[in-house]
């Protein structure tokens, strides 16, 4: 029996592009909204970049059961990250329903298996099968061309991934087989002499893979040396090391060097690989078997660059505002991994965790709220505060909002103060935009400082003039004492005599 | 010349001029390129834990209190004052127009700066005539 396709080509206010964790939480927040949107895919099935990546190894985000929480709670979402989030707790936490027992981070499977459970209970349509093929501009519309036809909206939200595979326009690296194409044979690499070019997430991933099935030698190499300090708080660590580990132990055959690749070439059966070391005169020769480029990925964007949509790091990513849409093109948004692109205040060179499902889910809930209101004229309700209640709602908030545990130093919450509507609650938002903003208030996050240690910071802004305070961290991260609370009250105080 | 990798960008600006291109391509993947829309801000006066930028494309404003007091463009550079004295920022810097940057971390600017010398002394040479300008016109 054939079963009709939801969206058939034609308008609609929003398009939502892809099917992965990103697009599904996007659709998710917008229809709580009671925003009209497709949503388009061209797999045949929801998951997005986790029917694919990663190749080998588990996930590096956690999912832990806790007995002192309840599953599918806001407060489970800080021991959850890899599940989408949803106002029904039957929504949420599904990614716990697939975890194999004593694991604590899922597999590419699991992952799978929890984001179609989210898919199908939560009853997101999508029309599979069609593929996104070219972009244009028609007045104020966007008209996206895919494989079933043309569909026109005022707003397209792209949550694509990055899934694209990404190398470098170094000479004869073409030659070199991609990360996405290393072989899961176990015996594939099996007495071979492998470089691998990187020394990023995915070419720690394929060298801890490759190392077990007993290569003869391993090289890695890129220009940048690791920073060790920051690998070893990094959640790479326990999966992904061993070669590493290795080569600074000095074991035959193990090589990880920061070096330029000036150039690869093909010598019969080989490679010669050569890097040039800068505390070196002379360039370093590497005679391998095979050569892998873990030179990482780029967004899929087609031909959104035709269409004057900016972007950076040589093309992989669009350059975004703090709300995820393109700074050279209104009306087109990004959600899922992308939004990491909007780097928010990035105190200290601390990033977002957006290229992550813990942090890109509640982006996606911010960007509908943002899209329905900016876009779509729809007005979503504050809720009103007592000013004797604001400093035990945001230590409150400190102490258990899984936005700010997760998203630290880029998601807030926020509270607007003036004369005519007192204390407004305007939610969880980029801490960017209220610090960049104009209005009066206080945003409060959790932010790494300069030692790394985590920290409630607050802002408050008062006749226009912005203080920033940093509080004291707490050992077992709780704020919701009263000393934290006598601070806040204190620190607001001016402010909150206008409500 | 936007479509060029980062170290051909680099070797381009006055900064980077003394360095060979193994060190390019090593300060290219040391540094991070972030892009700004016009109005936003890269840098805000008071607030805490900022970076060192290198403008790679377009141009900015440096504010003060919210009046403008200079305009910079392509390898012009800001930042490295907080970086350096760990004090926050005197002044905002908000693109003017589509603004393309390298980021460096503010902590790591002294460590960067000691590991190419040559970029400090070119760095230094600016101070200076920064420092000159501003007591021509007190």
């Amino acid at each position: 029996m054939a079963v009709e396709r939801p969206f058939p080509p034609g308008a609609y206010p929003v398009v939502v592009v892809g099917s992965g964790p990103g697009g599904l939480q996007t659709s998710y927040c917008l229809r709580r909204l009671g925003l009209e949107h497709a949503v388009l895919s061209e797999d045949d099935g929801p998951g997005g970049m986790f029917r694919r990546f990663p190749l080998f190894e588990r996930l590096i985000s956690w999912t832990h059961p806790s007995a002192d929480v309840p599953r599918g709670s806001r407060a489970f979402e800080a021991h959850d990250q890899n599940s989408l989030v949803a106002d029904d707790p039957e929504l949420g936490s599904l990614v716990l329903d697939y975890l194999g027992e004593d694991h604590r981070r899922p597999s590419r499977d699991e992952m799978g298996a929890g984001l179609a459970a989210f898919a199908e209970r939560a009853a997101i349509d999508v029309r599979y099968g069609c593929r996104w093929e070219s972009t244009r501009r028609d007045e104020d519309a966007l008209v996206l061309v895919t494989s079933d036809g043309e569909y026109r909206c005022t707003a397209a939200i792209f949550a694509i991934g990055m899934t694209e595979p990404w190398v470098p326009s170094i000479p004869g690296l073409e030659l070199s087989m991609h990360y996405v194409a290393v072989s899961k044979a176990s015996d594939r690499y099996h007495d071979r002499r492998v470089v691998i070019v990187g020394k990023r997430n995915s070419a720690f991933e394929v060298g801890e893979a490759i190392v077990r099935s007993g290569l003869r030698e391993l090289t890695l190499v890129s220009p940048r040396a690791p920073d060790l300090a920051r690998l070893a708080r990094s959640p790479l660590r326990p999966w992904y090391l061993t070669p590493y580990d290795e080569h600074v132990r000095g074991a035959p055959g193990r090589y990880v060097l920061n070096a330029s690749v000036e150039r690869v070439e093909r010598r019969e059966d080989a490679y010669l690989l050569h890097a040039l070391d800068p505390t070196r005169l002379e360039a370093l020769v590497v005679e391998v078997d095979d050569v892998i480029a873990a030179t990482g990925f780029r967004a899929p964007l087609q031909d959104l660059p035709e269409i004057g949509v900016a972007t950076v790091l040589d093309g992989r990513l669009p350059a975004l505002t703090p709300l995820w849409e393109s700074v050279t093109v209104p009306g087109v948004y990004f959600a899922g991994n992308i939004t990491q692109a909007a780097q928010g205040l990035r105190k200290h060179g601390v990033a977002s965790v957006s290229s992550m499902v813990c942090g890109f889910r509640y982006n996606a809930r911010i960007l509908a709220r943002h899209v329905a209101e900016a876009v779509f004229d729809i007005r979503v309700e504050r809720r009103r505060l007592e000013p004797t209640a604001v400093g035990s709602y945001l230590v409150d908030e400190l102490d258990r909002a899984p936005e700010l545990t997760m998203q630290k130093g880029y998601l807030a919450r926020v509270l607007s103060v003036d004369e005519r509507d007192g204390v407004l609650d305007q939610g969880i938002l980029p801490l960017e935009v209220f610090v960049d903003g104009k209005n009066d208030g206080v945003a409060v996050t959790l932010e790494f400082d300069a030692d790394e240690t985590i920290r409630p910071v607050v802002y408050v802004r008062h006749c226009g003039a912005l203080q920033e305070t940093s509080l004291p961290p707490h050992p077992l991260r709780r704020y919701d004492d009263v000393v934290y609370r006598d601070t806040l009250e204190r620190l607001l105080a001016p402010l909150l005599r206008l409500a | 010349m936007a479509d060029a990798p980062v170290a051909e960008r680099l070797a381009q600006l006055a900064l980077f001029a003394d360095l060979r291109w193994p060190e390019l391509e090593a300060v290219a993947h040391t540094f991070e390129e972030e892009v700004f829309g016009e109005g936003q801000r890269v840098i805000r006066q008071g607030i805490s834990g900022s970076a060192f930028y290198v403008v790679l494309e377009g141009e900015a404003s440096v504010l003060v209190d919210g009046s403008k007091r200079a305009r910079l463009g392509r390898g012009d550079f800001f930042g490295e004052i907080s970086a350096l004295t760990g004090d926050v920022p005197t002044a905002d810097i908000q693109a003017e127009t589509m603004l393309r940057c390298l980021m460096l971390p503010g902590a790591q600017l002294e460590g960067f700066l000691l590991e190419y010398p040559a970029v400090m002394l070119r760095m230094l040479h600016a101070e200076a005539r920064r420092v000159r300008e501003a007591n021509r016109w007190r």
